[in-house]
């Protein structure tokens, strides 16, 4: 796997991107927070918005827009916050978010073990 | 075609019904296997980003009684996926194990299922900090012992475990990170110690 910077030591552009803003209004998106795409890209839209929802007509991890973007994860948070505002976009939140030393219950827990049994 | 997936050879979309996001956390020293885990079991080919982090001059001495300094860090991780079933997919992170990347892991470890420990027997130091800081986090984990070929010493786990020091509850298994049953078995090894402990809680009165 080669790796890539995606972060290339140019914070103007990243401000660009972000019309200007280093962090999210919000931190509700979890890193593997599912959007999905409730409209389609119109051509007024700001390019990276519209790679946002074309990539997340299936749902699409926070993380995984953030990989094919190539922007970091923090400027896609702020751009999706955009995109939930105006309802563009909709948010499907792990079911265990941000639980601390806590564990899900076991139904959920027995999913995740046949599931990787199947595997 | 003009869409952005078709520019990305090996982004495959997740089902339409996926609504569950989970995720495993994979921790341990610089070239411990991580990513060769990752790659192992999870559906995509392992892709890499970044997060831009800015933190607080929190318990630096320097700054220790002065004006809190904001310093920016980019830390790159690795990720893989494997898809459970319709509605859960389960993300897979490679953490980097220094000390230094401690505030990345908070940010990680918000709400995920648990943690593996990748340890090489060559360098079981590594693998110190990161079981301490699971410790103190309470976030449940495994340890797998990944062995390689070129590795002349051939520790007993229960030697590993001494050297570790490891609580005789947390599972420790031993794994070649590189086939994919072998990763398979280091994450139900993960599984079946977080239902079982899910499982005692919930009937514990």
């Amino acid at each position: 796997m080669t790796r890539r910077p995606v972060d290339t030591g140019d914070p103007e552009r990243l401000y660009t991107v972000t019309g200007g803003r280093s962090r999210a209004d919000d931190d509700s998106c979890d890193l593997v927070t599912l959007i999905v795409s409730e409209c389609e890209p119109s051509p007024a839209m700001q390019s990276e918005h519209v790679r946002i929802l074309e990539l997340c007509r299936a749902p699409t991890a926070v993380v995984e827009i953030s990989a094919a973007v190539r922007l970091p994860v923090t400027v896609v948070r702020i751009l999706l916050c955009d995109l939930l505002a105006t309802g563009r976009v909709t948010a499907r939140h792990p079911p265990v978010a941000r639980f601390r030393g806590s564990l899900p219950d076991s139904d959920l827990l027995k999913e995740v073990l046949d599931g990787l049994r199947n595997l | 075609m003009d869409s952005a997936t078709s520019e990305l050879p090996g982004f495959t979309p997740l089902g339409r019904d996926s609504a569950n996001g989970l995720k495993i956390v994979i921790v341990g020293g610089f070239g411990v296997g991580k990513t060769t885990l990752v790659r192992s079991v999870s559906e995509i080919r392992p892709l890499n980003t970044e997060e831009v982090m800015t933190q607080a001059g929190v318990g630096i001495d320097e700054t220790a009684g002065v004006a809190t300094t904001k310093t920016t860090t980019t830390v790159a991780f690795d990720f893989g996926r494997i898809s459970l079933n319709d509605r859960m997919v389960l993300y897979l992170f490679g953490a980097p194990g220094q000390e230094r990347f401690w505030f990345l892991w908070d940010r990680l470890f918000a709400g995920t299922l648990g943690a593996v420990v990748l340890v090489d027997t060559r360098r079981m130091s590594d693998s110190w900090y990161a079981i301490d800081r699971l410790e103190h986090r309470g976030t449940p984990f495994v340890v797998a012992v990944n062995r390689f070929d070129d590795d002349p010493s051939v520790y007993s786990l229960t030697e590993i475990r001494q050297a570790l020091a490891l609580d005789p509850h947390v599972p420790l298994v031993q794994c070649d990170a590189r086939i994919r049953s072998s990763g398979k078995h280091v994450l139900l090894s993960l599984a079946d110690h977080l239902h079982a402990l899910a499982t005692a809680r919930e009937t514990t009165p």
